[in-house]
């Protein structure tokens, strides 16, 4: 139980430092891996609260199709001014 | 100077939750929640009509809703309600993007700047086949295990998605997609209104329930769950589309 606990902290601390990274970092595409590292965090910290099924949904949506759709989006959207 | 205070103001606002949670009375330690003083009592034992007695896994026949996991008992039976405008929340997501990004005429894929090589090809076509089988795993046992309908159509649109990102000519057949999710919205409708016609109410679960535990069990549950799944999945995999073509003015 004591290892749950210390766990679940440290998950919840990284949290908080992995979505303040992902907000202040200056790359854009960095900032959505950031996002989808805080997503596999959350899936981590869901099955610690046992809810199994949030946790699928999340891993599937939050870390799957949402970050896929960001950097296929950046990758074809253009800089102003860019050479490509 | 700016990042810092930025930084001290996130942090203090999670104590801040943390503590005001922690003082409210509401909101009792993780765990130490009492189930019998709680309305969750009623879906546990499956008796919100009447008693059932206690739920075993494999042997309680014929309960109120026979499905094994709790969370889809709730969302697909006693809240199927809400699940239904779940999924027209979902329809129109998918209809803003189709008036915002679809064009008429001709299309084709917008041009990615990296060119997938014949290994990324090669081995998103063996991968897509496992997603797909999971997607359709966990859709056919959402009412045994976790998950349902919802992650596994999203299972099955991440599957179309690596097909995309791999092959930059592939493209799904968009026309099946929309009448599959029309097809299938559809069904759900006629569903939850013969269980208005055959039992008391819309959405009630009108065939027999089995035993707890089984494949063919709960009644119209996993019926109902397929048929999302199908349509989240069609659905997604419309959107993925839309996002990755354009019209072709050439």
């Amino acid at each position: 139980m004591m290892l749950l606990d210390i766990v679940s902290i440290v998950i919840g601390a990284l949290l908080l430092i992995i979505a303040f990274v992902a907000i202040q970092s200056k790359d854009l595409i960095k900032s959505v891996l950031f996002l989808s590292g805080l997503s596999m965090l959350a899936v981590v910290s869901f099955v610690l609260l046992k809810a199994p099924d949030v946790a699928l949904t999340e891993a599937v949506i939050g870390s799957g199709l949402v970050t896929a759709l960001f950097i296929f989006t950046l990758l074809s959207v253009k800089k102003e001014g860019s050479k490509k | 100077m700016k990042k810092l205070f930025a930084f001290v103001l996130t942090i203090g606002l999670g104590v801040l939750m943390i503590f005001s949670l922690r003082a409210n009375t509401l909101f009792p330690e993780f765990g130490d929640v009492s189930i019998a003083d709680r309305i969750s009592a009623l879906f546990l034992d499956k008796s919100v009509n009447g008693d059932n007695g206690d739920v075993v896994f494999g042997q309680t026949t014929d309960a109120e809703d026979g499905a094994a996991n709790l969370v889809t008992s709730i969302v697909v039976d006693y809240r199927s309600f809400d699940t239904l405008g779940e999924v027209t929340v979902l329809f129109i997501s998918s209809l803003g993007v189709a008036l915002l990004l679809g064009v008429a005429g001709k299309q084709k894929r917008l041009a990615l700047n990296f060119k997938p090589n014949f290994m990324l090809r090669v081995g998103s076509r063996a991968l897509f086949g496992i997603i797909l089988m999971t997607g359709v795993y966990v859709i056919l046992h959402g009412h045994l295990t976790p998950g349902g309908g919802f992650p596994g159509g999203a299972m099955i649109a991440s599957s179309i998605l690596l097909l995309y990102l791999a092959d930059d000519e592939f493209r799904t057949k968009v026309k099946g997609f929309k009448v599959l999710e029309s097809v299938a919205g559809s069904l759900y409708v006629i569903v939850g209104l013969l269980g208005l016609v055959l039992a008391t109410y819309f959405l009630q679960n009108f065939l027999p329930t089995g035993t707890v535990g089984d494949l063919f069990s709960a009644g119209v549950l996993p019926i109902v769950y397929v048929l999302i799944g199908l349509k989240v999945g069609s659905e997604i995999s419309g959107i993925i589309d839309h996002f990755l073509t354009e019209g072709d003015l050439a």
